[in-house]
């Protein structure tokens, strides 16, 4: 998107660039928490807890870099706590409500496999904290690829029930995957800086990996043609994200000063 | 619903799998508990997040429980008890003997 704004500097777009990435972490470990004590069994429960910590974990990273970078004194909690939907700029994609078992694997699935390529392009940037970071960050992606892979064959290729649950998960999200690879001025600037990934170059080595393992599952592929959302980058979101703000957020902005103490 | 046994007659859990993890390389594997699991690879990764998460482990065996031949209690007699009275067996039996001055 070229509109008449500014000339963006490297420092801003980095600045942005981190935060959608930390916010899409953040958003997906606050839904997949939501299963914690709630999994369908326990093992399963570890698991789904153990991901929403990594992610967690990851924004926390990635939000702490973003202020560094910005250089104004703020903390990484400024960026978490206190900002509104419209400020934050996750993908529709991780804010959806957890749905059932089928719907939080079949998401899990979708993020994980993209995350994978877009971790294997971020590992060389040109930044060596920014790398070192995604390094590190790497090792629990490709798990997370692993452990949903494996129950999108389970469930597809499993009982009648779970098929046809996990079919109807990925045909709803379908819709919110196209924007994974949108891209616009702040990617441009980074990538020519070679800070940023080019989502576009490994978009059909992704399809193809959701293609094949939805075959092998004996699942249908959705239309990748369909109609589908955007906005996301822009601040724009369903109406799921803000009731998952209030909650997030409700205690910290209670009690401003409250400590662990 | 499985009708194997008496214990599991009313169990409609996944099989069970018994789990050993390996703390260090070049140490042996040791029995780290058990879990549930529809199949080999998701026991693999179960153990990996309920036995592994905290850097326990190198490297993980999974095996199903019902795989595992154990001796039963009424063995203890016969298998263990033999082993009460014969101390000699241990190396701490033995004293050593001081070593002897080498005359010269």
């Amino acid at each position: 998107m070229s509109t008449a704004t500014k000339e963006l500097t490297k420092q801003e777009a980095l600045f942005e660039y981190l935060v959608r990435l930390a916010d899409d972490r953040l958003i997906l470990g606050h839904r997949l928490s939501e299963w914690c004590g709630h999994g369908p069994i326990l093992e399963e429960d570890i698991a789904l807890a153990n991901i929403a910590l990594d992610y967690i974990g990851h924004a926390a990273n990635l939000y702490e870099y973003a202020v560094e970078i910005e250089g104004e004194g703020r903390h990484r909690d400024d960026l978490v706590y206190f900002r509104n939907d419209p400020e934050y700029k996750n993908l529709k994609l991780v804010e959806l409500p957890k749905g059932d078992f089928g719907y939080t694997i079949a998401r899990q699935f979708l993020f994980s496999s993209y995350s994978y390529y877009l971790y294997q392009l971020l590992s060389n940037v040109e930044d060596e904290q920014f790398c070192g970071m995604v390094e590190k960050h790497f090792k629990e992606v490709k798990y997370h690829l692993r452990h949903s892979r494996e129950w999108v064959l389970r469930l597809g290729d499993g009982t009648e029930e779970s098929h046809e649950r996990i079919q109807d998960a990925f045909d709803d999200i379908w819709t919110y995957v196209g924007e994974l690879f949108h891209q616009d001025d702040i990617d441009e600037v980074l990538q020519n800086e070679g800070l940023a990934a080019d989502t576009v170059s490994f978009k059909s080595d992704w399809k193809d990996l959701v293609s094949d393992t939805l075959n092998e599952a004996t699942l249908d592929v959705p239309d990748w043609d369909q109609f589908m959302v955007e906005g996301s980058r822009q601040g724009l979101h369903t109406e799921h994200l803000g009731h998952l703000l209030a909650e997030m957020q409700h205690l910290r902005r209670s009690y401003p000063d409250a400590d662990w103490e | 619903m499985s009708e194997k046994n008496d214990t599991d007659s009313n169990d409609t859990q996944w099989p069970l799998w018994e789990v050993f993890t390996q703390p260090r390389d070049g140490k042996p594997h040791e029995h780290a508990g058990s879990l549930h699991a529809p199949d080999a690879e998701k026991a693999l990764e179960n153990a990996r997040d309920v036995y592994a998460r905290r850097k326990e482990a190198v490297n993980i065996w999974v095996v199903p429980s019902d795989q595992i031949v154990a001796s039963k209690g009424e063995d203890a007699g016969p298998f263990f008890d033999p082993a009460d009275d014969k101390p000699y067996r241990h190396p701490q039996f033995y004293s050593v003997p001081r070593v002897s001055k080498r005359r010269s």
